[in-house]
C-alpha cells in the first residue's frame, strides 16, 4: 500500500513535470530569442523594423525587406484561401452527398499533411515556370506600358517572387481554414437552419444570413489560424520567393526576401555578432508577430465554444 | 370601376415578386456554383502536386539511391546517408518527445482538466502546435549547437522532438477525454491506484487513439527542413556520430533542389518522392486506425 502512495505520488509528479515542461518550453524560446537579439536590439532598436538596408559586410542591418516579404506574401495567401476555403467548407457542409463528404474532407486535410519542402520544390520547378509563361508574359505584353500595373508585373519571366510564394502558401493554408470553417459550421444548431429553410430560405441564404452570422467568432478564428501558419511558413517560400534584399520594385514577380526565407538561407552561415543577432532579431518579430495572430485565434475560437456550451 | 387599378397595382406587385424570387434563386445557384468550383480547386491542387511529385520522383528513383551516399555535383550516387541519417533523427525525436507529450496529455485529461495550470498548458500547447518551426531550430540553436560549439543530430533530434510534443499531446488529452468515466471509477471501486488506473485501464482503452497521435507526430518532423537546418545542418558522409553534422533528407532535397546540377535536382526528386510516401502512407495509416479505435 505504501509502496502505491509513493508510486501515484512519483506518476502525479512526472505528468505534472511533463505538464510544466511544456510551459517551459514557451518561455524557453522567448527568453533565448531575446538572449540572442540582444546585441542587435541594443545597437538598432526599434528602428531595425522600418530600416531598408542589409549589408553583412559593414555590419548594418535593417529588417524591412524581410518584414514586407513575410506580410505581402501572408496578405496574398489569404486573399486567395479565405473566398476558396469558405466555398470548400460550404461545399462540405451543405451541398455534397454524404457518400462523398468523407473521401473530399480527407483529400483537403491530406493537402495538409504534405510537407512544406515538397511544396517548394514543386512551386520552384513545376508551378513557377507556369506562371511565368501563362501569366506573367501575357500580362507584362497586355500591360507592359501602363505606369502603375506594369510596375507591378515586371522582372524578368521565371516565376519566382511575391506573388509564386503566396499562391503556393494559399494552396498550403487552404486546408487548415477550410477544415475550421467545416467544423464550425457543422455546429450551428439544425433547428437555426431548419427554421430558415421553412420560411422558404434558398441555401445560400441560410449560409449568409443564418450560418454565418452564429458562427463569425469561429471562422474569423479559423481565419486567423491560416494567417498564423502562412506568417512562419518556411520552405515553401524559401524555395520560391527568389532571396533577394530588395524594395527597390513593387512588382509581384521580382525576386524578394521574407522573414522565414532569410533564416533558412543566412543563418547556419552568418558570423557570429552582429548578422547573426539581426537574423535572431528577426526571429524574435515573426515569433512576436504569430503570437499574437495565434492568441487572437484560440480565443475567438474558444468563445464559439463557450456559446455553443452556453446555448445547448 | 374602381377595381381595375387594384389588380393592376396586385400583378405588378407580384411580378415583382416573382421577378425577385428568380434573382433569389440565381443568387443561390450561382453561389453554389462557386462553391463547388472551390471544392474543385482544393482537389485539383492536391491532384497536380501528388501527380507531380510522384511522375517526377518516380523518375529519380533507383536502387541506387538506397546504397549509394550523397555524391558531389555530376557524379552517381543515392541518398543512403541521408535516409539513415532521418530514420536515427526522427526516431530518436519520437523516443524522446512522444513519452513527454503522453505524460503531459495524461496531465491535462485526468488530472484536475479545469485548473489554472491545465487551462494554461492546454493554450500555450496549441499555439505551440501552429508556432513557425523554423523558430524551434533557432531555440535548439541557442540552447544545444551554441553550447556545445558544434552543429549535431542530437540538436536535430531534439529540435524534432519539440515539433512532436505539442501533436502528441493534443491527441493523448483528446483521445482520454472520451474514455467514459464508469470505466475510470469502476477500477477505483475495485482499490486500484490512480497510477494503476491511468496506465493498466484509461491508457490502455485509448491505446490506439495515443498511437495514432504518435503517428502523426512522425508523419508531421518526417518532412519538417526548418528546424534542422541549424541544428542538424547536413553531411556527405555515412555517419553514425550523432555528436557531429549528420546528414537528413529534407535538408539535402533542399539543398540539391536549389543546386544547377541536373544530378542533384534528379535526387531531390527522388528524395521528395520517398517522403512524400511516407508522409501520406503514415496519415492514411494513423487514419485507419483511429476509425478503427
Amino acid at each position: 500500500m505504501i509502496s502505491n502512495t509513493l508510486a501515484d505520488r512519483l506518476f502525479g509528479f512526472l505528468t505534472r513535470g511533463a505538464a510544466l515542461l511544456t510551459l517551459a518550453l514557451l518561455l524557453g524560446i522567448i527568453v533565448s530569442l531575446i538572449v540572442g537579439a540582444w546585441p542587435a536590439i541594443d545597437r538598432f532598436g526599434p528602428g531595425f523594423l522600418t530600416r531598408n538596408v542589409w549589408d553583412p559586410v559593414r555590419e548594418d542591418f535593417g529588417g524591412l525587406v524581410m518584414i514586407y516579404g513575410t506580410l505581402a506574401t501572408s496578405a496574398i495567401a489569404l486573399l486567395i484561401a479565405v473566398p476558396i476555403s469558405f466555398g470548400i467548407a460550404l461545399f462540405l457542409t451543405e451541398l455534397s452527398p454524404a457518400w462523398l463528404k468523407r473521401p473530399l474532407g480527407t483529400a483537403i486535410e491530406l493537402l495538409a499533411a504534405v510537407p512544406s519542402i515538397v511544396y517548394g520544390m514543386w512551386g520552384l520547378m513545376v508551378f513557377g515556370p507556369v506562371l511565368a509563361r501563362y501569366v506573367q508574359r501575357p500580362l507584362q505584353n497586355l500591360f507592359g506600358d501602363t505606369p502603375v500595373f506594369g510596375a507591378l508585373v515586371s522582372g524578368p519571366p521565371v516565376g519566382i517572387g511575391i506573388l509564386s510564394a503566396g499562391i503556393i502558401l494559399s494552396i498550403m493554408i487552404i486546408p487548415f481554414i477550410a477544415s475550421v470553417m467545416r467544423d464550425v459550421f457543422e455546429v450551428t444548431p439544425p433547428l437555426l437552419k431548419e427554421s430558415a429553410y421553412g420560411l422558404g430560405a434558398t441555401t445560400w441564404e441560410v449560409i449568409w444570413n443564418i450560418v454565418l452570422p452564429y458562427t463569425k467568432t469561429g471562422v474569423l478564428g479559423g481565419i486567423m489560424l491560416g494567417l498564423g501558419r502562412a506568417l512562419g511558413e518556411t520552405m515553401a517560400v524559401t524555395f520560391v520567393i527568389g532571396n533577394m534584399n530588395q524594395l527597390r520594385s513593387p512588382s509581384l514577380f521580382e525576386a524578394a526576401n521574407s522573414i522565414t526565407s532569410a533564416l533558412a538561407n543566412e543563418f547556419a552561415e552568418a558570423a557570429p555578432g552582429l548578422h547573426q543577432a539581426s537574423l535572431i532579431y528577426l526571429g524574435l518579430v515573426l515569433f512576436l508577430i504569430t503570437f499574437v495572430v495565434l492568441v487572437f485565434s484560440r480565443m475567438l475560437l474558444m468563445r464559439l465554444q463557450r456559446n455553443e456550451g452556453g446555448r445547448a | 370601376m374602381n377595381a381595375t387599378p387594384n389588380t393592376t397595382l396586385f400583378s405588378a406587385n407580384r411580378d415583382v415578386q416573382a421577378a425577385f424570387f428568380v434573382r433569389r434563386k440565381w443568387i443561390n445557384r450561382i453561389a453554389l456554383t462557386l462553391s463547388l468550383a472551390a471544392m474543385i480547386f482544393g482537389v485539383f491542387w492536391l491532384l497536380w502536386i501528388l501527380w507531380e511529385t510522384l511522375t517526377l520522383g518516380f523518375g529519380g528513383l533507383s536502387l541506387t539511391l538506397f546504397t549509394e551516399n550523397t555524391p558531389p555535383p555530376n557524379d552517381i550516387g543515392g541518398l543512403a546517408n541521408a535516409i539513415w541519417g532521418s530514420l536515427l533523427m526522427v526516431a530518436l525525436a519520437t523516443l524522446i518527445g512522444a513519452p513527454i507529450g503522453v505524460l503531459s496529455g495524461i496531465y491535462l485529461a485526468e488530472y484536475d482538466p479545469r485548473g489554472t495550470l491545465a487551462v494554461t498548458v492546454r493554450f500555450i500547447n496549441d499555439l505551440l502546435l501552429s508556432a513557425p518551426s523554423i523558430v524551434i531550430g533557432l531555440f535548439v540553436y541557442a540552447l544545444i549547437v551554441l553550447r556545445f560549439r558544434q552543429f549535431s543530430g542530437w540538436a536535430g533530434a531534439v529540435a524534432l522532438a519539440l515539433i512532436v510534443i505539442p501533436v502528441v499531446i493534443r491527441t493523448t488529452e483528446n483521445m482520454l477525454s472520451l474514455i467514459p468515466a464508469s470505466l475510470r471509477e469502476a477500477a477505483y471501486a475495485l482499490g486500484a491506484p490512480k497510477w494503476k488506473v491511468i496506465t493498466k485501464v484509461t491508457l490502455n482503452a485509448a491505446r490506439a487513439g495515443v498511437v495514432t497521435g504518435v503517428l502523426l507526430a512522425v508523419a508531421r518532423i518526417s518532412g519538417e527542413t526548418a528546424p534542422l537546418l541549424f541544428t542538424a545542418l547536413n553531411n556527405q558522409f555515412w555517419t553514425t556520430d550523432l555528436s557531429g553534422p549528420t546528414a537528413n533528407l529534407p535538408v539535402t532535397i533542399f539543398q540539391f533542389a536549389m543546386s544547377p546540377y541536373e544530378n542533384w535536382q534528379q535526387l531531390a526528386w527522388g528524395g521528395v518522392f520517398l517522403i512524400t510516401l511516407a508522409v501520406l502512407g503514415l496519415n492514411i495509416l494513423a487514419r485507419f486506425l483511429s476509425r478503427r479505435a
